[in-house]
């Protein structure tokens, strides 16, 4: 991330650990969207077997600096806001 | 206070709650912003349809984290009414104080129609205005009224009287036909195990007049008024 300081002359560049989270909708739980671009895939005659649609997040962190403790805040993100633990789970990727 | 309703950034039924309570019922009523914290003298809150937050990430999450929640759930806590209609319903599944989550429907185009709703337990604030098996004629219009639920938590639901509505035919009769989105076990309508909270996907604020084809919304909206009455003698 870079910040631009009021003062034009100095420009300060901070850098944020960034993660990304990918969730997924739990086996069994119904997708009508991921099976209607599975059946639009088959009719351009793609064999495809199966298709569930997720959501993948690209997170940019302010303020910390180490990995464990910017994990344990994307997990807590993850697991309050970006999916609902009804019907979704949720994986970081990768954090750095 | 009798009535609250609360206005989220995307409500856009709380106008026609508002109207019917207080026009047409004549009952007192009040607008709260998502921003309050106070819902003063308030008996039953009720939150509207709509497409809070634009229903960015899923329909009703970002809603959760207003600060009126608090408020809905300390309310909620005290054995007082609150009622979630449509995007209000949604909203209460995703703060936890019902049970379930609203999938997309089954058939993947938003449904805006009338429907026919069975009347599954009428011992309840919200339903009894209703005869036993009531057959009421309100419309839906929503995208995301698809009812999940896990097989253990359907079967605590049906066990504990907690479905209050279900889509059926003109008869009353649950069929697959007769269910517009998908729902499990053809579910409208939910309370949570206190009876206290409930939340319909169908709108009852706009069948409360003739005018609008259907008057079978003042049920609910009755049997609430009712309960506020008793609670105030």
């Amino acid at each position: 991330m870079e910040a631009i300081c009021e003062k034009s002359e100095t420009i300060c560049v901070i850098g944020g650990m960034k993660a990304k989270v990918i969730v997924r909708l739990k086996d069994g739980v119904l997708d009508p969207q991921g099976q209607t671009i599975q059946r639009s895939l088959k009719k351009m005659g793609h064999e495809v077997a199966q298709l569930r649609q997720g959501k993948y997040f690209e997170i940019e962190l302010n303020g910390v600096k180490d990995e464990s403790a910017a994990r344990q805040l994307v997990e807590k993100i993850a697991g309050d806001v970006l999916c609902n633990p009804i019907i979704e789970t949720f994986e970081i990727e990768d954090i750095s | 206070m009798k009535f609250g309703v609360v206005v989220f950034p995307g409500s856009n039924c709380d106008h026609d709650t508002y109207h019917v309570l207080k026009s047409v019922l004549g009952e007192e009523t009040a607008f709260f912003w998502h921003q309050d914290t106070d819902l003063q003298d308030v008996d039953t809150v009720i939150l509207p349809g709509g497409f809070s937050y634009g229903d960015y990430l899923r329909c009703g999450a970002i809603a959760k984290f207003s600060p009126i929640l608090e408020s809905v759930r300390r309310h909620a806590q005290e054995g007082k009414l609150v009622v979630g209609i449509c995007n209000g319903f949604q909203i209460l599944q995703e703060a936890g104080l019902l049970p379930g989550v609203m999938l997309p429907n089954a058939g993947l185009k938003f449904v805006c129609r009338h429907v026919w709703l069975r009347t599954e337990n009428n011992q309840t604030p919200f339903t009894s205005a209703c005869q036993e098996g009531q057959v009421l004629r309100i419309p839906i219009a929503h995208n995301e009224g698809n009812f999940f639920i896990s097989d253990q938590e359907l079967a605590e639901l049906q066990e504990n009287q907690q479905i209050v509505f279900r889509y059926s035919d003109a008869q009353g009769d649950v069929t697959p036909e007769a269910n517009p989105n998908g729902s499990i076990d053809s579910i409208a309508g939910v309370m949570n195990r206190q009876g206290n909270v409930m939340g319909m996907m169908p709108h009852p604020e706009r069948a409360s007049e003739a005018l609008l084809g259907s008057e079978d919304g003042r049920f609910i909206f009755n049997s609430m008024i009712n309960r506020v009455h008793e609670v105030h003698h």
